[in-house]
């Protein structure tokens, strides 16, 4: 609660047209001792102008500034005063770069200050104090934590994360299911290459990462041990395992997911005469074969010709049209059961169905792998037998990147051939061996090639497809919630942020993240277990992590007027909220990312932060001055702006010279997600004539930096039309708009565009009241 | 004395998510970046694949970290040009170039209107023209013009002079930076295309390169988003995509350059959503659209005006009368060789590494293509394209793994 503020005016951003003195005086005379310091200045965002309040500041007297120029978004280094609250009011971008006159007309420079200008510099700095004088500094949260890392899987993700968070001073418990380490990679004859020169397949590794897990004493290793359910939050959870002496609880910070790939089903491989042809071996098939000695075959003898098809049309064709071949899998199938999404009022923990997500496009999605391995794997034959042949049948040599030297090798390889091709047909022939027909490829427009033995790819599907595995005891279920969405990999949709899903302290590395190489694993591993060491290291100095991080404000619950409603609950996008067996919420500070969806979705109006909470915002409404005659003085409205892309996107479209209507006022809010419609209420009560709301694109691509924030907005908003309606007044008035943040050139007209409507439906009849 | 510190080389989207990720673990990181502002290649970018969503949407988001987080500290253009000492241990000397403008966000797009000369436009590839006092793009950070002073003409000078923002007598200055760890971050630069003889070598006006389609794409490019043809302004009603220009040649770069065939797909997306009618063809030798981004290929490719060809284009020439591109194409499954006419092509050229050619100030091993090869011994750890060709999301990673390797390096172990 700031009592005492300076307010500080910059003449650079708000002329040429408002005069900084002008809007000094009026501030003087509206709050009077709540503003005893409120001074001018030619150019704030200057060395003089950040000694000109840090005097002040250092005088004392002062628990509040209020820096009324540029926008917030530039200059942050220049008005940092540590001590006391610090707010801005964007009259730069956000008022007088982007006025312009009611008719669309823009003022003369040098000519009169426009009435309408003046009123809305007046509003917003109205806005500006009062928004001071409902914050606080928030006090973090600092809850008594446990550093100690678990990881789950103890495959070549999983021990190479454990190393690295020991490195780096953590304690590691890390849990296999199997009774032994090393996963896939202990099963391999070799690696595809992991390092410079790119060109030859090189031992995996995994039995010294093994050894130097098992010797390492930061590192508790349980293997045969599974995870059966994780309880708590980030900095306290408590894994409950069972291994082989029983179950047992253990306390863990952090956790990285590593629990890795099971192979597809080999159903999908029957076009390519898998299951029906004995001398037809899965990729994983010939690995294991190839680590056990030679090449040998399963239907007897030894291959001398091997043919690898990482062409796999055939297969994708007949699970696409399942009609034709009923022994191709039927893809509706997992399709079908997909109630992954809560049940509305029901308990969780009796009805949860798991979805499995495994379908053929896993064979697709391994494309990268299937292409390496069969590259690998060609060289292993000519590798143990000089005299025999390698065939690679591909559509794509999908060797992307670095790895293009690896397939260079393998063409210059003797008895290695590559081509392209689409397979046609695959046969057996007398002696058990395959007849290979192929299209369109390099050597012919229809061939036949014949090989003793047919490798192919085998399809990586992560654990997730088919289990939640992370079993978090928490109210919104065990299981990541995005699943469906990436066909199961524990994956983030953001491309900048790979590491960032909807479970915080939870981070997953290698091949249950997306299908990738043991050398991309071995980084992946370490970016995993950094976002681990991150998550504990900022909830220790009681700071969110992304992407608020370093913010400290965390939602404050007010119980005593909490109806149980479970709407908080239900839609915190990071399922932060538990409750308890009456349905009051049990927040878990450590799994919040502070959007305000909890504060925005409470009817009761019982969630709030320190320094952002409802009252904070219903009172910068009410600053807002409504004229009582629309025809007259213009109609107003509200617009609640996304702070992360509509905001920005306002700002550089009044840098990029765009002007738009000067009857609309802005008001930053965390997400859309935290806008409660006690806001638009209140606006409409005001008299506003609409309220319009900016936010991030929402679907399957959504750009909303909380996930789901712009898409419940958008639900809620449903209901405001329904009461609205109730009311008589019309639903227009309210609207949403997804604006991303290059869409600087396109939200004028958004604006314009609303309020032409407005005008057109005229004065909202709680005009007045 | 050991540092706790970081220094991470190169402030695009590598270098400043391993800045991040390390600080937002404890530790003071310093951002050296060249150029006058942050963001890299990314900043060039009109969409990413395979969301289409805006790249800058996710540097606001880093932004707004380094603006929360006083532990990062960005020096840009700025180089490192000594570094002594060992891991846990460096001294790193750093020069940086005056900027000649003074701090704080001060609007100075009338001034830089208002200055004589046109210059060619680096950040567009030479599509567009800029002034010597300039901002690169609409959400720079530091949101703070740059003055390129030796541009300027006498009478520029002399109003640029009488602007209390703008500093004519800002000098370079060299500092020191004790730190325990370095990230390279350098990144990558566009294959240069006058290198590519067979394929016009960048002089043919309706033959461009895949990042300056970016630029055209761009709103805040030079068309302002309008995809023209450079030599008329015409919308085109024909685009080539010619892949692996550069990357997978032996006599070029013996790679191949991770992003291409994505990006293509991705800007044949922005042909056909502003030119309705055009069609499109992608000459390519592989289509490499690695996991998930398959989904993305197959939705692009469904597209019936979209067309796909294997095989490679083994030139480029320009039809004199029409300004359009005549590609002579070696179909490879056909065998067939053939000319087509287009009214735009687009080259998609390949990454190389920022330091192929340069001379390091660190002693680093690099490969023979300029990638880097060896530090972390030294506590060097290389993130990004400066190691391997990655996409953004693949860079991402790379740096939140090389901030690991940092931070346990300055600890000590």
């Amino acid at each position: 609660m700031a009592e005492k503020i300076g307010v500080y005016i910059d003449q650079s951003g708000v002329g040429p047209l408002l005069n900084a003195e002008e809007l000094a005086e009026f501030v003087k005379n509206k709050f009077g001792g709540a503003t005893p310091v409120v001074k001018t200045h030619p150019r704030l965002a200057s060395e003089d102008g950040r000694a000109l309040i840090k005097a002040d500041v250092d005088a004392g007297g002062l628990d509040g500034v209020l820096v009324c120029g540029s926008s917030p978004r530039v200059d942050w280094d220049i008005f940092d005063f540590p001590g006391v609250l610090v707010e801005r009011v964007n009259l730069r971008e956000q008022c007088a770069m982007c006025y312009q006159n009611p008719d669309g007309s823009l003022p003369a420079a040098g000519g009169p200050l426009p009435k309408d200008l003046k009123v809305m510099a007046e509003d917003y700095l109205r806005m500006g104090v009062v928004k001071l004088q409902k914050m606080k500094a928030p006090t973090p949260d600092i809850p008594e934590t446990t550093k100690r890392i678990l990881v789950l899987g103890g495959g070549w993700t999983g021990l190479t994360s454990a190393l690295n968070a020991a490195a780096a001073g953590y304690d590691v418990l890390l849990v296999e299911q199997a009774e032994a380490l090393g996963g896939w990679a202990a099963k391999m004859y070799k690696s595809i290459p992991k390092s410079y020169p790119y060109t030859t397949a090189e031992d995996t590794g995994i039995q010294q990462k093994i050894k130097a897990v098992t010797a390492n004493p930061r590192i508790s290793v349980a293997t045969s041990t599974a995870l059966v359910q994780l309880t708590g939050a980030p900095g306290n959870y408590e894994a409950k395992l069972a291994g082989p002496k029983g179950e047992e609880t253990t306390k863990v910070g952090a956790v990285v997911l590593a629990t890795g790939w099971v192979e597809q089903d080999k159903k999908y491989l029957e076009p390519l005469g898998y299951g029906k042809f004995k001398n037809v071996v899965t990729s994983m098939e010939f690995e294991t074969m190839v680590a056990k000695g030679g090449l040998s075959r399963p239907g007897g003898g030894t291959a001398k010709s091997v043919a690898f098809l990482v062409d796999v049309n055939l297969c994708t064709a007949a699970a696409a049209a399942p009609a034709e071949t009923p022994a191709a899998p039927a893809a509706p199938a997992p399709e079908a059961k997909k109630p992954e999404e809560k049940k509305e009022g029901e308990a969780a923990e009796t009805t949860f169905v798991y979805p499995d997500m495994e379908s053929c496009k896993h064979m697709s999605y391994s494309s990268e792998l299937s292409s390496l391995v069969a590259l690998k794997q060609a060289g292993y034959v000519v590798e143990k037998d000089a005299s025999a042949v390698a065939y690679i049948f591909y559509d794509h040599m999908m060797v992307p990147g670095i790895n293009e030297r690896y397939y260079k090798a393998a063409q210059d390889k003797p008895g290695v051939m590559l081509t392209k091709g689409l397979i046609t047909d695959i046969r057996e022939d007398a002696d058990k061996g395959l007849i290979i027909s192929a299209k369109d490829t390099l050597l012919g427009e229809l061939i036949e090639i014949k090989a003793d033995l047919v490798v192919v790819p085998t399809a990586m599907v992560p654990v997730t497809a088919h289990e939640p595995t992370i079993n978090l005891n928490y109210r919104q279920g065990p299981a990541f919630p995005d699943l469906p969405l990436f066909d199961g990999f524990v994956d983030s949709n953001y491309i900048c942020f790979p590491y960032e899903t909807r479970r915080t302290g939870i981070y997953a590395a290698g091949c249950v993240r997306q299908p990738m190489t043991m050398g991309t694993a071995e980084t992946d591993a370490a970016g995993a277990t950094l976002k681990a060491i991150q998550c504990l290291a900022s909830l220790n100095r009681g700071m969110a992590v992304h992407p608020r991080s370093g913010d400290m404000s965390f939602p404050v619950f007010n119980f005593v007027r909490c109806t149980q409603c479970k709407r908080c609950t239900e839609e915190c996008p990071f399922g932060a909220l538990d409750d308890d067996p009456k349905g009051t919420p049990m927040p878990n500070p450590t799994r919040c990312r502070r959007c305000g969806t909890c504060m925005g979705a409470c009817p009761e109006r019982v969630i709030s932060f320190d320094n952002y909470n409802i009252d904070q915002i219903g009172t910068m409404i009410k600053q807002i001055e409504v004229p009582p005659d629309m025809k007259a003085d213009g109609p107003r409205a509200l617009v609640l702006v996304c702070e992360n892309d509509a905001y920005p996107a306002l700002d550089m479209a009044a840098m990029r010279g765009h002007t738009w209507s000067p009857y609309v006022r802005f008001i930053p809010v965390r997400c859309l997600g935290s806008v409660n419609t006690i806001w638009i209420a209140d606006a409409m009560s005001r008299g506003m004539d609409g309220v319009l709301l900016l936010g991030c694109r929402y679907g399957d691509d959504y750009q909303c930096h909380f996930v789901k924030g712009s898409e419940l907005c958008n639900r809620r908003m449903a209901n405001v039309a329904e009461s609205l309606n109730r009311l008589g007044v019309e639903p227009e008035r309210v609207l949403q708009e997804q604006v991303a943040i290059d869409e600087y050139d396109q939200v004028p007209a958004i604006i314009d565009r609303f309020m032409d409507a407005i005008i057109k439906i005229g004065p909202n009849p709680f005009k007045g009241y | 004395m050991s540092s706790q510190s970081i220094l991470v080389v190169g402030g695009g989207f590598s270098g400043i998510s391993a800045a991040l990720e390390a600080a937002e673990v404890g530790h003071e990181v310093f951002i050296v970046e060249k150029t006058a502002f942050l963001g890299g290649r990314v900043a060039q970018l009109n969409k990413y694949f395979p969301k289409l969503c805006p790249p800058s949407c996710g540097l606001e988001i880093q932004f707004q970290r380094i603006r929360n987080n006083k532990l990062v500290k960005v020096f840009t253009l700025a180089e490192v040009v000594g570094i002594s000492g060992s891991a846990g241990n460096y001294q790193v000397k750093i020069r940086i170039k005056p900027r000649h403008v003074n701090p704080g966000s001060a609007d100075l797009s009338g001034l830089a209107a208002s200055l004589s000369k046109d210059l060619p436009n680096d950040f567009d590839f030479g599509l567009g023209s800029r002034k010597a006092l300039h901002m690169d793009m609409p959400f720079a950070f530091p949101n703070r013009y740059v003055l390129d002073k030796d541009a300027c003409s006498p009478e520029d000078l002399k109003k640029l002079g009488a602007c209390e923002v703008v500093n004519l007598d800002d000098a370079d200055k060299e500092i020191t930076l004790d730190v325990g760890a370095v990230v390279l971050a350098t990144g990558w630069k566009p294959y240069d295309v006058t290198k590519l003889t067979n394929l016009g070598a960048g002089n043919i006006p309706n033959c461009i390169t895949n990042m300056q389609m970016e630029r055209l794409a761009a709103a805040f490019g030079p068309t302002k988003g309008a995809i023209v043809r450079p030599s008329d302004g015409a919308a085109p009603k024909s685009v080539a995509f010619v892949q692996c220009a550069g990357s997978r040649d032996e006599n070029h770069l013996n790679y191949c350059s991770y992003i291409c065939c994505m990006a293509s797909l991705k800007q044949a997306a922005y042909v056909r959503e502003r030119h309705p009618e055009a069609r499109i063809t992608i000459f390519y030798i592989d289509l490499r659209t690695p996991g998930r981004y398959d989904n993305f290929a197959k939705k692009i490719l469904s597209d019936p005006k979209i067309k796909i060809v294997k095989g490679k284009v083994a030139a480029a020439v320009e039809d004199p009368g029409t300004g359009n591109v005549v590609l002579t194409v070696e179909n490879a499954v056909s065998g067939l060789k053939s000319d087509e006419t287009f009214e735009l092509a687009v080259l998609a050229t390949g990454m190389q590494p920022s330091l192929a050619g340069e001379k390091l100030p660190f002693d680093v091993a690099v490969d023979e293509m300029g990638f880097v090869i060896g530090g972390d011994e030294k506590g060097i750890h290389a993130a990004g394209c400066a190691k391997i060709p990655l996409d953004v999301m693949k860079s991402a990673q790379s740096a939140t793994g090389a901030a690991l390797k940092a931070i346990q390096t300055v600890i000590g172990r």
